[in-house]
């Protein structure tokens, strides 16, 4: 057993347990938590599959900026425990059987059908000066659309999120 | 040498957890960071494929996923915190109107 298979198990047995306590847990502020390990977890998977910025964006932007307005959030809408009804408790019946189902089907068609490709470590680098001219050179033009998306974003954020006397207000000039 | 299925499979899991917990939670909150979570295994595939076919085009690809996914939980949240002011709960039984 390699060390790369070994670091490879105990980052995914990381991430798989975050990801289940994520389901287990009933306080949002938990799911949370348990969801920035997982993406901790997946930034070590990418550093072992070569990729460091795409590891170090993952903390910065994913564990950092996106999970924080996440907590934020349910930190301003003072978010409790989650209630429980009936709906809820046929979902867990019906919902829980599916995912070991659809998570075995996935296992089994991806290791039968897959090869025996294999992936070293560090097989490929994936350095900020190489994804950078790939950024601005081959995918210029996703590039510019996604900085309209994020526009588009940012003041459909600020008009869903202003106080409704704000926006009547100014509707009224 | 980790064989390329391991990776995918480790994908198939994180992507199958956030289906179900977007399935079977209640909180809106929650079930927005269960769509995070499959994003997250979806980005995980296109880092494995882009090491196994030596292309760094699925490590720019895992950017744009990230960009859409920070655009969409700005008006995700933007959205949740104007429901809540609406209906005072986050219980999405409860919010069966689409009208605000």
């Amino acid at each position: 057993m390699s060390l790369h298979l070994i670091l490879f198990l105990a980052f995914g047995a990381v991430c798989v347990a975050g990801a289940i306590n994520l389901l287990a847990q009933t306080h949002p502020i938990n799911s949370a938590l348990s969801l920035i390990v997982v993406m901790a977890a997946l930034a070590g998977e990418y550093l072992l599959l070569g990729a460091e910025f795409v590891a170090a964006v993952q903390v910065i932007v994913y564990a950092g900026a996106i999970m924080v307005l996440f907590v934020f959030t349910i930190m301003l809408l003072n978010a409790g425990e989650e209630e429980r009804t009936k709906g809820s408790r046929v979902a867990v019946l019906l919902g829980v059987p599916g995912m070991l189902l659809g998570s075995v089907l996935v296992a089994w068609v991806v290791l039968k059908h897959s090869g025996t490709g294999s992936v070293a470590i560090g097989a490929l680098l994936g350095d900020p000066k190489t994804i950078g001219q790939l950024l601005f050179h081959d995918f210029l033009l996703p590039f510019e659309i996604t900085s309209v998306l994020i526009l588009i974003a940012i003041m459909g954020a600020v008009v869903l999120a202003s106080k409704p006397q704000a926006v009547q207000k100014r509707r009224a000039h | 040498m980790v064989p390329l299925s391991y990776y995918l499979v480790l994908s198939g899991i994180l992507f199958s957890c956030g289906m179900v917990g977007f399935l079977i939670k209640r909180n809106i909150i929650t079930i927005f960071m269960s769509i995070e979570l499959m994003l997250n295994g979806v980005n995980l595939s296109f880092v494995a494929f882009a090491a196994h076919w030596h292309s760094l085009a699925g490590q720019v690809f895992v950017f744009f996923v990230m960009v859409v996914a920070a655009a969409e939980a700005a008006v995700g949240l933007a959205i949740i915190i104007a429901v809540y002011r609406t209906r005072e709960t986050l219980n999405i039984d409860q919010v069966n109107l689409l009208k605000l």
